[in-house]
C-alpha cells in the first residue's frame, strides 16, 4: 500500500499516542467539583478524631473515657482495649510485620493513635479527644540507630516473641568474596558516608475514609484515599474477616498520593468498625500534624559506601552497609521480597563487575513506614548513594565527572545486562543522554567561568547525577503484596456507537490517566480519545488490579490497556471481514480502519464494526465488543535520566542559588509528551526540596519536628528554579507501545545533582560531603571549619 | 439555602452559642446561624457546601484554601466565619460558570498547571486576585504573588506560564461575545499539535 491510498486517521487529530492532549479531569478540578474524600457527604454521616500520643515511648497505665461521653453529640470513644476484643488492636503490615491499630500495652512512637471519638461534628469530636485522660509512665525514648543498638537498649517491641533486640532485620546480597577480591586488587579505594534524612510525601490532601456499612445488605462500602483499592479490599477481607464480594473500596479524586496513600493507617480501620457499630457512616479526615507525624514517612537510612577504583577510572567493585531507620513497626509498604527494598538497583547504569550489600533495619521510637515517596522501594537512595559515592570516587582519582561516568557506563551494545545484583537492564543510550545533557548546559564554557569566578571569590558548581531505576513492580515472580502477585488489568468496553468505557486497575492522584489511558486506546483502535470514558478507583466495577505507585501504572496498566484493545480490534477483524465479505486473512488495518487487502478503498471503521457486534454480527458469533486483560510484565523498566544542576554558594552565608537545572530524561515512548513534561517538573521540584529543606527530625525526648508545614518546609513558587528539559528516546523492548516508567525519575535522580553542585562549589575546601537537606548553616559550617556536616539533620530548639 | 445550625451541629448542647451572620458569597447574600469558633472554610464546604475550597494543613502555609474577601486573597481556613459577617466572599465556584471559564481557569488547563487539582482552586483565586491588580505581571511577580499557595505536583513552572497565559489573554481584550464563545467550546478538551 502507498501513502497516498491510505485512509488511516491522523493519530495526534485523534488524541492518540504522543499528542499534547489537554487533560480531561482538569474539566471539573478548575471548576472547584473536584471529588475528594472531604468533599463526600453522606446521609447520617458522624465524624471521627483520632486522640494521638504526645510521648515518644510510653506505657498505658490507664484509659478514662467518661468525661468525653458527658460532651453532647458524642457517640461512641474506642480504645484498643475495644479494638481488641474484636481481634482489631493489631494489624499485619504489608511487611510480615504487625502495627498496632489503637495502643493497648504503650505507645511507641510520639502521635500514636491511642483512641478515637465518634461524633455528630468534627469540631465536638476534637473537643471530645481532649476529654479523654491517659495516664502515661514515659519510658526511654529511642530515635536513632545508634541509640537503638547499644548495650541495654530499652525493648521497643516488647508484644513481639523472640523479639530480644530492636534489629528489625539483617539482610545482605551480591556477591562478598568476589568483591572482596576485587577491593584487594584496587589501586585506589574510595570511601563516603552519607545519610539520607528521614521526609514525608505530604501530598497537599491528607489521608481519610468514610465507612458505610449496611447492617440489612451485609455490604461494607469504603471511600479512602487509597492508591490501591482492591489490596485495601483484599486487606480488609483477610484482617476484618468480612467476605469479599461484599466490600466495595472507591478511592475517589485524590489530591496527590506520592507513596503516601499506599499504606492502610490506623485511622481507616477504625472508621470501619466505628462504623459497623454505629450503623452509620463514620468520616475520618486526617490533619496535617496527623498525617505528618504518624503516617508512611520515607528515607531514614545510613550509608557506609566504598569503590574499588583502577587508576585508569575503572570501577573494579562497590562495597554498600545500609542501617535504615523504620520507626516503631516494620510496615515499609513494598512489594518485593528483598527486606531493604530495591537498594540494589544501585549502579545498574554501570558496568561494574561486583558489588555487596548488607543492610540492617533498626525499630526506633519514631513514627511507622511507607519508605518509599515518589519511589519504588528505596530506589531514591540508592540513586543518591550512587552518584554522591560516583562523585567522590571521581574527585579521588582526580578525574573529571563527565569522563568517569561515560568511562563506567553500561555500553548501548552490550544489552540485556545483568547488573552488579543480579537486575537485568534492557535499553538505554546512557553517554548519548548524558551529553545531550552536557551540551545544554555548556560543560566546557561552565568550567571555564567556574575557574574565573573562583579566581574572584565566587563560588559555582556543576552537578552531575546520572541513573536508571527499575519501574514498574512487578513481574509476578519477584514482587507480591501479602502474596498477590504484581500484575495489572484493564478492562474495555466499547459501545454501540463506537464510544467506549474503559477502566483499570490502577488509580490516578494526578497523573492524568483519565486522559492518558484513552491516547493509548486511541492509538490501538481509532477510537477518538474524547470517545473513551476512563474510570479508575471502585473496585466494584474496576477490574483486580495492584495500584498506582512506584510509577508503575503505564508499565503495568498502561501495557494492560494497550493488550485489551488490541483483544478487542481482533474481535473487530472478524466483524470487519463479515462487513466486508472477505475471509479475516484478506483483511488489513490501518488506523481507525479495516480494509479490504486488494481493495484498499473498501472498508469499514472501527466504529461501523462497533455497530455491528450488537446489530448485524454473523451467525454464532457472541455479541458486543468489549473485552480484558491482565498483564504480567516480563521484566521492570528502565529508564534513564541525566541532571544537571549549576549552583552558586554565598561564601559568606552558605546560602546557595540553583543557577540552571538541565534535565534529559529518558523513559521510551512518550505517551502525552505535556503529562510526562509535568510528572518531570514535579519531580525535580521535590527533588529540590529534599536537597535544600525539606527533612524530619526529632529531638532527644522522640519529639518530632517537622509536625506541620512551618517546621516542615515545602518550596513555594518563589524557591523553585526553573527547569530545562530535554528527551532521548529508547523504546522498551518489551512494553507494548515502548513506554517506560517516569513518574518518580526526577525524584529519584534529582537530589544527587543539588548536593554534587554544592559540594563541586566548595572544591579546594577539603569537604567531601555535606548530607541533605543542604541548610545555609550546614554549608556555612563546612565551608568555614572546612570539615564535612554529616548525619541526621540538627534539631531547632528555642 | 439552610443554615449551618441545621447542617452540621444537629444536636448542639444548649448553651452553644451561636451567630446569625450574613455574608455575601459569590454575589449571594447567604444567613446562616454559626458557631462563633467555626473557620470560614469550614462554613464554605460543610455549611454551604462549596467543596471547591480546600484544606491542606492547620498553619496558614498551604494556601489551598484561598479565597477572596472583599477582593483580597485571604486564607479562609485562618478566618472565623462570624468575621466574614457583612463582607463578599469569592470562592472557586464563583469563578467563571460551568460554561464560560474565567481566563485563569483556561489558563490552568491551557498550560497544564494543574495535576491532581488539589492546590487548584486555591492558586486560581490567588492568581485571580493579582491580575486584578496587576493585569501585566512579571514571572518573578507571579510567582512572588503564589508564594503563600504551595502546590505539591507541577513544581509551579506550569502554573506560572498559565497566570502568565491568563494575563496575555486578557490584556488582548477581544470583545466580550467572543471570549465567550471560545471559553464555551473549551469544556471539551481541545487537541493540540505535538
Ligand atoms: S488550609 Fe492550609 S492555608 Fe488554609
Ligand atoms: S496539583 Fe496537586 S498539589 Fe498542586
Amino acid at each position: 500500500m502507498t501513502v497516498t491510498e491510505s485512509r488511516a486517521l491522523d493519530e495526534i487529530k485523534i488524541g492518540g499516542m504522543g499528542s499534547r492532549r489537554r487533560r480531561v479531569e482538569d474539566n471539573r478540578f478548575i471548576r472547584g467539583r473536584g471529588h475528594y474524600i472531604d468533599d463526600i457527604v453522606l446521609p447520617r454521616m458522624l465524624h471521627m478524631e483520632i486522640l494521638r500520643s504526645p510521648i515518644a515511648h510510653a506505657r498505658i497505665r490507664s484509659i478514662d473515657t467518661s468525661r468525653a461521653y458527658e460532651i453532647p453529640g458524642v457517640r461512641l470513644v474506642l480504645t484498643g482495649e475495644m479494638m481488641a476484643t474484636r481481634n482489631l488492636a493489631w494489624m499485619p503490615t504489608l511487611s510480615y510485620d504487625t502495627q498496632a491499630v489503637l495502643a493497648t500495652d504503650k505507645v511507641r512512637f510520639q502521635g500514636q493513635e491511642v483512641a478515637a471519638v465518634i461524633a455528630d461534628d468534627p469540631y465536638i469530636a476534637k473537643d471530645a479527644c481532649e476529654a479523654i485522660d491517659i495516664e502515661y509512665e514515659p519510658l526511654p525514648p529511642i530515635v536513632n540507630p545508634t541509640q537503638a543498638t547499644a548495650d541495654g537498649a530499652p525493648l521497643i517491641r516488647d508484644d513481639k516473641e523472640n523479639q530480644h533486640d530492636n534489629v528489625a532485620f539483617d539482610w545482605e546480597v551480591g556477591d562478598k568474596e568476589r568483591t572482596d577480591r576485587a577491593f584487594a586488587e584496587a589501586d585506589v579505594v574510595s570511601k563516603i558516608s552519607l545519610h539520607y534524612p528521614r521526609s514525608h510525601p505530604s501530598p497537599l490532601e491528607c489521608c481519610g475514609s468514610i465507612a458505610d456499612f449496611d447492617r440489612a445488605t451485609g455490604k461494607l462500602t469504603v471511600y479512602m484515599t487509597t492508591q490501591a483499592p482492591h489490596i485495601i479490599r483484599a486487606a480488609v477481607a483477610l484482617v476484618a474477616e468480612l467476605p469479599e464480594h461484599q466490600i466495595r473500596i472507591i478511592s475517589p479524586d485524590l489530591g496527590g498520593g506520592f507513596g503516601n496513600k499506599v499504606p492502610v493507617y490506623p485511622g481507616y480501620v477504625v472508621s470501619i468498625l466505628a462504623s459497623i457499630l454505629t450503623e452509620r457512616p463514620v468520616k475520618w479526615i486526617e490533619d496535617r500534624t496527623g498525617n505528618l507525624i504518624s503516617t508512611g514517612f520515607a528515607r531514614d537510612i545510613y550509608l557506609d559506601g566504598e569503590m574499588a577504583l583502577r587508576q585508569d577510572g575503572r570501577i573494579l567493585g562497590v562495597r554498600m552497609h545500609t542501617t535504615s531507620d523504620h520507626g516503631a513497626f516494620f510496615s515499609d509498604a513494598q512489594p518485593s521480597k528483598f527486606k531493604i527494598g530495591l537498594m540494589h538497583s544501585a549502579f545498574s547504569c554501570y558496568d561494574i563487575p561486583t558489588a555487596h550489600l548488607t543492610a540492617r533495619g533498626v525499630y526506633t521510637n519514631k513514627a511507622p513506614g511507607g519508605v518509599a515517596y515518589r519511589c519504588s522501594f528505596r530506589v531514591t537512595e540508592a540513586m543518591f548513594f550512587q552518584e554522591r559515592m560516583i562523585q567522590a570516587a571521581a574527585d579521588d582519582l582526580g578525574m573529571d565527572q563527565a569522563e568517569f561516568r561515560r568511562v563506567n557506563f553500561v555500553r548501548d551494545d552490550d544489552f540485556p545486562h545483568r547488573t552488579p545484583f543480579g537486575f537485568l537492564t534492557d535499553s538505554g543510550q546512557y553517554a548519548k543522554c548524558l551529553q545531550v545533557g552536557l551540551d545544554a548546559i555548556g560543560y566546557a564554557d561552565f568550567r571555564m567561568q567556574q575557574e574565573e569566578a573562583r579566581s574572584r571569590g565566587r563560588l559555582l558548581g556543576l552537578g552531575i547525577s546520572t541513573m536508571t531505576e527499575p519501574l514498574g513492580a512487578g513481574n509476578s515472580r519477584e514482587y507480591d503484596i501479602l502474596g498477590i502477585k504484581m500484575f495489572d488489568s484493564a478492562e474495555l468496553r466499547v459501545h454501540m456507537t463506537g464510544k467506549a468505557l474503559l477502566r483499570t486497575g490502577a488509580k490516578t492522584q494526578g497523573q492524568g490517566h483519565e486522559t492518558t489511558w484513552a491516547q493509548i486506546v486511541a492509538h490501538e483502535l481509532g477510537i477518538p480519545a474524547e470517545d473513551v470514558l476512563v474510570e479508575e478507583g471502585d473496585t466494584d466495577t474496576a477490574p483486580f488490579g495492584m495500584g498506582t505507585y512506584a510509577s508503575r501504572s503505564t508499565p503495568v496498566a498502561g501495557a494492560a490497556v494497550s493488550m485489551v484493545s488490541r483483544k478487542v480490534r481482533a474481535k473487530a477483524r472478524k466483524l470487519a471481514a463479515h462487513l466486508l465479505e472477505v475471509s479475516e486473512e484478506d483483511v488489513e488495518w490501518e488506523l481507525g480502519r479495516f480494509y479490504v487487502r486488494s481493495n484498499p478503498a473498501q472498508g469499514v471503521t472501527i466504529q461501523e464494526c462497533a455497530a455491528a457486534a450488537y446489530s448485524n454480527m454473523p451467525d454464532g458469533m457472541e455479541p458486543g465488543l468489549e473485552g480484558n486483560a491482565y498483564y504480567d510484565p516480563p521484566n521492570l523498566t528502565w529508564p534513564f535520566a541525566c541532571y544537571i544542576a549549576t549552583v552558586e554558594v554565598d561564601p559568606v552565608t552558605g546560602v546557595w542559588d540553583v543557577l540552571r537545572f538541565v534535565a534529559v530524561d529518558d523513559c521510551g515512548v512518550r505517551i502525552n509528551p505535556m503529562v510526562v513534561e509535568g510528572q518531570i517538573m514535579g519531580g525535580l521540584t521535590e527533588a529540590y526540596a529534599m536537597a535544600s529543606m525539606q527533612f524530619i527530625t526529632f529531638d532527644s525526648e522522640g519529639n518530632c519536628v517537622g509536625s506541620n508545614f512551618m517546621d516542615y518546609l515545602l518550596p513555594t513558587a518563589w524557591e523553585t528554579p526553573g527547569w530545562e528539559l530535554h528527551e532521548v528516546v529508547t523504546p522498551c523492548p518489551h512494553h507494548p507501545i515502548g513506554a517506560k516508567g517516569i513518574g518518580e525519575c526526577a525524584t529519584v535522580g534529582g537530589p544527587a545533582a543539588f548536593v554534587n553542585a554544592v559540594i563541586d562549589a566548595l572544591g579546594g575546601t577539603g569537604v567531601r560531603n555535606i548530607d541533605m537537606p543542604l541548610l545555609p548553616d550546614r554549608v556555612h559550617e563546612a565551608l568555614t571549619q572546612h570539615h564535612d556536616v554529616s548525619g541526621a539533620p540538627p534539631v531547632k530548639t528555642d | 439555602m439552610t443554615s449551618l445550625f441545621e447542617e452540621i451541629t444537629p444536636a448542639p448542647a444548649t448553651d452553644v452559642p451561636v451567630r446569625r451572620v450574613t455574608i455575601t458569597v459569590n454575589g449571594q447574600p447567604r444567613t446562616l446561624d454559626v458557631e462563633p469558633r467555626l473557620l470560614l472554610a469550614h462554613l464554605l464546604r460543610q455549611g454551604l457546601g462549596l467543596t471547591g475550597t480546600h484544606t491542606g494543613c492547620d498553619t496558614t502555609n498551604c494556601g489551598a484554601c484561598t479565597v477572596l474577601y472583599d477582593g483580597a486573597p485571604i486564607k479562609s481556613c485562618t478566618m472565623l466565619a462570624v468575621q466574614a459577617d457583612g463582607h463578599e466572599v469569592q470562592t472557586v465556584e464563583g469563578l467563571g460558570t460551568a460554561s464560560e471559564l474565567d481566563p485563569v481557569q483556561e489558563g490552568f488547563t491551557h498550560e497544564h498547571g494543574l495535576q491532581c487539582g488539589f492546590c487548584t482552586p486555591g492558586m486560581m483565586m490567588a492568581s485571580r486576585a493579582l491580575l486584578n491588580a496587576n493585569p501585566d505581571p512579571t514571572e518573578e511577580e507571579v510567582r512572588f504573588a503564589l508564594s503563600g499557595n504551595l502546590c505539591r505536583c507541577t513544581g509551579y513552572q506550569n502554573i506560572v506560564k498559565a497566570v502568565l497565559w491568563a494575563a496575555q489573554r486578557e490584556r488582548d481584550a477581544q470583545p466580550p461575545e467572543e471570549a465567550g464563545a471560545e471559553a464555551a467550546t473549551d469544556d471539551v478538551p481541545v487537541e493540540q499539535e505535538a
